[in-house]
């Protein structure tokens, strides 16, 4: 009986929170154009969506500020773990914290600050701005990814590396950020997956005509809601799902090695 | 003596303002096995971290084979350190580990191939290549550390506390593989621990250090047997030292009574500190001993017993394979070779610090 009630309470918790998701995923599928009855099963609105060029543009877009914006807030977040490292424990302390602050800022505030911050310096506002803002919103994630790797780091594995004679940079390379790897990985894929599904900070920071997926999906939202955004949304959804799950394998699957 | 080959010429380093080595000067041979011992904080760790190129002295330099390398950053040093935890590369087996500096200098595969299987042979590991370092034993992933090491033929081997993270049985095995791998390689070993007993076993030389000051430098025999001031007694091994008078040469007055000794040159009437080893004090009848006392405490350690005897107002510790009950009374001799007379320290900074141990 406690058992049964216990099953129950799970089921209900996992129905909130995927019910709503798992409408919309049928709903994509559903061949009537209204919300209210089931025409049978298609995949007419996925077939609409390959042949509609601004999502395509939009998507390619997201790709390209999610991939670039990863990669540069990765490097720069694991240069910056490692001077945090050798930073005494108070200075590291506030640095860490100071690193903290915009993730726990609402994106509105950034995204806001951000646009005021463009403005004021004459920025032209396009992919590059939703680049900066992407690159400065990831940061902070990679170096919350990287710095526990950093600290369970053995400090005298990269000495061992130069007492074999390799140069600094060598050691660096070949001792250390291997050991660094998993945290690297997955601030990457983390970095990747925020940039993918961010829309406020995009929407602050974009300029006129240059969309991204998800600004794509809520000018068209304005207009009515059409199936293919069910579409959308569902691809979306199963790409950010694969994402994290990588990110949760990744570290997992490095330690049983 | 062989050849001169290191020399650490005034030493001085701080950290934050706190002074960790002062003046300090030494001088290691070639093929010499020397261990710098004292307690954590002494300044051994920095000075071997000086000799590896991973700390920059503030003053002073090291001289190797003539040839000034205080400024000589650590990949282009011809030492080779093994490092207190392992410090193994753990995403490499075990060869590619051994190979690491190997490849570095860019020598042929089979060199490289050659020198993997020599250096395990040496370390009697033989056929572990493809193991990874989390698979070994603490023991294992040490010797590897070590072959790691030495398969560059380094000309001076650094071992950081190398022993440490091993237990008693381990430690044993391996201070006698440690000297058998000295001879066999015909380096020399610069060793820092800070256990007495490691350092008695394999060096032949060791330097007492307490706060950033060399206390003494000697051989093991020398170090336990003469011991120059109140710390190096007391750090190495159990000793009873005693407040004591030196009446003129020859003659000293300990508690109050007069014992003959062997040393001179210590002036008369001079404050002096005595030192004498549990085992050289020879429990006899209460009528033979220059001293009476009464047995307070009494342990059984093994090999033999462990006795406290109240006498003259101290606390003297005896060893002995006789059994003497507590309570019962005694008489205390001690040979006069047995008796070690030390200076009493002149400044503060002489003053060691007692370590309990």
């Amino acid at each position: 009986m406690r058992n049964a009630v216990k099953k129950l309470y799970i089921a209900l918790i996992f129905l909130f929170l995927y019910a709503p998701i798992a409408t919309l995923m049928v709903l994509s599928f559903n061949a009537s154009k209204t919300r209210a009855k089931w025409g049978g099963f298609t995949f007419k609105w996925y077939a609409q969506l390959v042949h509609n060029d601004d999502i395509l543009r939009a998507l390619g877009n997201t790709l390209l500020i999610a991939l670039l914006s990863s990669v540069i807030a990765t490097v720069i977040g694991t240069i910056a773990c490692i001077a945090m490292n050798n930073m005494k424990k108070r200075t590291r302390t506030i640095m860490m914290g100071i690193t903290n602050i915009p993730m726990l800022n609402a994106d509105i505030v950034t995204g806001i600050s951000l646009m005021l911050l463009f403005i004021s310096f004459g920025f032209r506002f396009g992919l590059g701005t939703i680049l900066l803002s992407h690159i400065t919103f990831n940061i902070p994630y990679v170096i919350l990814s990287v710095m526990p790797r950093m600290k369970q780091l053995n400090p005298s594995i990269y000495e061992a590396a130069l007492d074999l004679g390799a140069t600094p940079v060598a050691a660096f390379f070949r001792v250390v950020f291997p050991d660094l790897m998993p945290g690297i990985l997955s601030g990457f894929l983390m970095a990747f997956t925020m940039s993918l599904d961010d829309f406020i900070i995009t929407h602050f920071t974009k300029g006129a005509g240059v969309d991204t997926l998800s600004t794509k999906i809520y000018t068209e939202v304005r207009k009515g809601i059409k199936p293919e955004m069910y579409a959308l949304s569902t691809i979306i959804f199963a790409a950010v799902l694969a994402l994290l799950l990588l990110v949760n394998a990744a570290p997992e699957k490095r330690e049983k090695n | 003596m062989s050849k001169e080959l290191i020399h650490l010429n005034n030493i001085s380093k701080s950290f934050d303002g706190q002074m960790v080595l002062d003046e300090l000067n030494l001088t290691i041979h070639e093929n010499e096995f020397v261990t710098l011992l004292g307690p954590s904080g002494c300044g051994k760790t920095t000075t071997l971290r000086i000799l590896g190129g991973f700390a920059t002295p503030d003053t002073g330099s090291v001289v190797f084979d003539g040839q000034d390398i205080t400024k000589l950053p650590p990949n282009l040093r011809p030492l080779n350190t093994v490092f207190q935890k392992y410090a193994l590369f753990t995403h490499m087996n075990i060869a590619e580990n051994i190979a690491f500096g190997l490849k570095i200098r860019k020598k042929s595969k089979d060199y490289i191939a050659d020198k993997i299987r020599y250096a395990l042979k040496l370390v009697n590991l033989e056929g572990y290549e493809n193991r990874m370092p989390d698979s070994l034993s603490g023991g294992q992933q040490q010797r590897i550390a070590i072959a790691r090491a030495i398969v560059n033929e380094p000309r001076v081997l650094l071992l950081d506390e190398p022993l440490g993270a091993l237990d008693l049985k381990l430690r044993q095995e391996m201070q006698y593989e440690l000297i058998r791998m000295k001879n066999e390689l015909g380096i020399t070993f610069v060793y820092v621990t800070h256990d007495q007993e490691e350092a008695l076993t394999m060096s032949d030389t060791i330097v007492v250090m307490n706060q950033g000051y060399i206390q003494q430098i000697g051989s093991p025999e020398s170090i336990y047997n003469e011991p120059e001031n109140a710390f190096v007694a007391d750090f190495i091994g159990d000793s009873n030292i005693i407040s004591a008078t030196m009446i003129e040469d020859k003659l000293v007055s300990i508690l109050g009574t007069r014992f003959a000794c062997v040393d001179t040159g210590f002036g008369h009437n001079k404050p002096v500190d005595v030192v004498i080893r549990p085992e050289d004090v020879e429990l006899v009848a209460p009528t033979e001993g220059i001293l009476t006392g009464v047995v307070s405490h009494l342990i059984f350690k093994g090999v033999h017993y462990e006795m406290e005897v109240m006498a003259g107002g101290f606390e003297w510790l005896v060893h002995s394979t006789a059994l003497h009950p507590v309570g019962e009374k005694v008489g205390i001799r001690v040979d006069p070779y047995n008796i070690q007379i030390m200076n009493k320290p002149e400044s503060e900074d002489e003053e060691a610090v007692a370590v309990d141990i």
